[in-house]
């Protein structure tokens, strides 16, 4: 691996690092599409920024850039309030406007600096090495260097209000009532949010950033039921994903950001199909499981519900659970199986009986209503 | 008990949404060491009526003071379960963690809680017989699991005075006199409870003072006094043929 190699992997994993630990939050908020609209937004601030400046490099792009993601979060929620229009529909109208305006600023006055749309929405990750700034001695790939520092912001940030993130997030009004203004810190979230998106898309552009922010939070959510593990999950499998993606761009000798966040989606994918308790097929398996045990609880109180009368002859035979209970045969020879085997029933000439643990089953299901 | 401090003052709360008062000028005043029912229809303003206490929306107009102060100033006596449906049970966290959530006011901002307060934690759930369910992911819990929950946190908070939305909602038998039991020993405490109940039958059961709400408050005081049909018949507008009032 050349130098190179290394050094587009390693920003990669930087930037689904930075990414990641904000994007957990956004998806447990229920806002992913916010960073979708964000990372589009910043370059609004980006463009307002360079033509007060005049200077591409000037710290002011950042803070714009910043400010203009702020702005479109509260312009969002000004929209959502007046109850016209609903939150999702008001980003939908927030975010082009304001970088329809920057499309339209840059093509009118800051045609051919890099300032150009293709790169804001794919970066130029295959470049990223040969823009090199001098740090502690050595020339540092320049993305490296923003996107570490900002990944760092966002760590300090989340272990400093891990507490009060966590409480906003899952009971707001508690939040509020113990003094934890949840405005406060859901603007603090968002401008992690817009300054990871100014710094992330310059390297990989915003398709990017907002794959890297979304897919492994939601993936580690199907994967863990602690926070904590979801942050490590999400960095983690962000990570796998920038690695994954730049080889596989490597091998097709395809687009690198949009290689990583193919990779991400597959990872995601598969989350979705294989996690332990909540993937598609764990629950799919839980189903047919509690349909076979929910069919034996029904047959344990309906022998009890027989037991001891007259028409028990009747009603408690294997050849009949057909027509009393509707099940088909097979099913019903299935179901007496299994709970023959859990030692529920026993099956003589056809006949049925309750075995005592079978009677214990049936007697709580019934006393236990609710 | 002295009678006479009193826990809970509010004065002209009105609460408007558009111009459209959902709370009209409430005045209310709640001795220390009761517990109170507050009662009224469905849209009758209850849950506002909470939520503009505790400051989580803006009054038109009102005043509201904790034991003589303003609310701002004394948020570590006030405790509040809020409405269990208003949080999300899929948040990845554990029962004890939650709990644990009712001491984050008393540590401020950045400071993480310690060991000390697990063990408050596991204590506080003991309380509300959960002790066995400290480390249970709460997706996994039942309604009235998660009412008890919420009841340990609050307990966590150690306040004053508590505010309570519907704790009874959709809960089972036992969580049921699990949690009258709770607020029997709160007033043993001199604590006092301010909840938004539902059951009138239990009001004269669970509660010893009760609140008649329908916009405007319509009476309040000792249970025996003010929940007479007529002010029933007010608040509900006399659709409540069907109660039989135990004498």
């Amino acid at each position: 691996m050349s130098s190179a190699q290394i050094e587009i992997q390693l920003i990669g994993i930087v930037v689904a690092a930075a990414c990641a630990l904000p994007g957990v939050f956004l998806v447990l908020r229920g806002m992913a599409m916010m960073s979708d609209a964000i990372s589009h937004t910043v370059l609004l601030g980006i463009v307002l920024g360079f033509l007060a400046t005049g200077d591409l490099e000037s710290p002011w792009l950042i803070f714009g850039a910043a400010a203009m993601g702020l702005i479109t979060v509260s312009l969002t929620e000004l929209l959502n309030r007046t109850k016209l229009v609903k939150h999702d529909a008001a980003i939908g109208l927030v975010f082009p406007a304001l970088f329809s305006i920057a499309v339209i600023l840059i093509s009118r006055f800051a045609r051919g600096v890099h300032l150009d749309t293709d790169a804001v929405l794919l970066g130029e990750l295959a470049f990223a090495p040969f823009d090199r700034l001098m740090l502690f001695g050595t020339l540092l790939p320049r993305s490296l260097v923003v996107m570490g520092a900002i990944a760092l912001v966002n760590l300090i940030f989340i272990l400093a209000f891990y507490k009060e993130l966590k409480l906003a997030t899952f009971d707001a009004g508690l939040a509020a009532a113990l003094g934890f203004s949840p405005a406060l810190i859901h603007y603090g979230l968002m401008g992690l949010v817009s300054i990871t998106a100014v710094g992330a898309f310059d390297a990989v552009g915003s398709i990017l950033v907002v794959a890297f922010m979304v897919a492994p939070a939601a993936a580690a959510y199907l994967l863990t039921d602690k926070l904590e593990r979801m942050l490590l999950y999400a960095v983690g499998l962000g990570a796998l994903g920038a690695v994954g993606g730049y080889w596989m761009a490597h091998l097709m000798d395809a687009n690198i950001a949009g290689s990583m966040a193919t990779i991400i989606g597959v990872l995601f994918a598969l989350c979705l199909l294989f996690a332990p308790q909540r993937g598609l097929l764990a629950s799919a398996a839980r189903r047919a499981r509690q349909r076979w045990e929910f069919a034996q609880t029904m047959l344990t109180i309906h022998l009890l519900h027989h037991e001891g009368t007259p028409e028990a002859e009747v009603e408690n035979r294997l050849d009949h659970l057909h027509d009393h209970l509707r099940w088909e045969p097979a099913f019903a020879r299935g179901v007496v199986q299994r709970a023959d085997e859990r030692g529920l029933v026993r099956l003589e000439n056809g006949s049925l009986h309750l075995t005592d643990a079978g009677r214990g089953l049936a007697t709580t299901m019934l006393a236990d209503k609710r | 008990m002295d009678k006479q401090t009193l826990a809970v003052q509010v004065a002209d709360l009105t609460v408007a949404y558009q111009e459209k008062p959902v709370l009209w000028d409430v005045d209310l005043d709640v001795p220390q060491g009761v517990l109170m029912a507050i009662v009224g229809p469905n849209g009758a303003g209850k849950t506002t009526m909470l939520k503009a206490i505790l400051g989580l929306l803006t009054p038109a107009a009102g005043h509201v003071s904790i034991f003589d102060k303003p609310y701002q100033e004394q948020r570590s006596l006030v405790g509040y379960v809020p409405q269990r449906g208003s949080v999300d049970w899929d948040f990845p966290t554990s029962v004890l963690d939650v709990v644990m959530m009712g001491n984050y006011g008393k540590l401020g901002w950045v400071r993480r809680p310690g060991a000390a307060d697990r063990r408050a934690a596991e204590l506080a759930l003991e309380k509300v017989g959960m002790a066995d369910y400290a480390g249970r992911q709460i997706s996994q819990l039942s309604g009235g699991q998660q009412q008890r929950t919420f009841l340990a946190r609050a307990l966590m908070q150690d306040a004053q005075v508590y505010f309570m939305d519907e704790p009874f909602q959709g809960v089972d038998a036992t969580t049921e006199r699990a949690i009258v039991d709770i607020l029997k020993d709160l007033r043993a405490d001199g604590k006092t409870v301010l909840a938004v109940h539902h059951d009138l039958q239990t009001v004269s059961e669970y509660f010893d003072w009760v609140m008649l709400l329908n916009v405007r408050r319509i009476a309040s005081g000792p249970v025996d006094e003010v929940f007479t049909d007529e002010n029933l018949r007010t608040a509900y507008g006399g659709r409540v043929g069907f109660l039989n009032k135990k004498p």
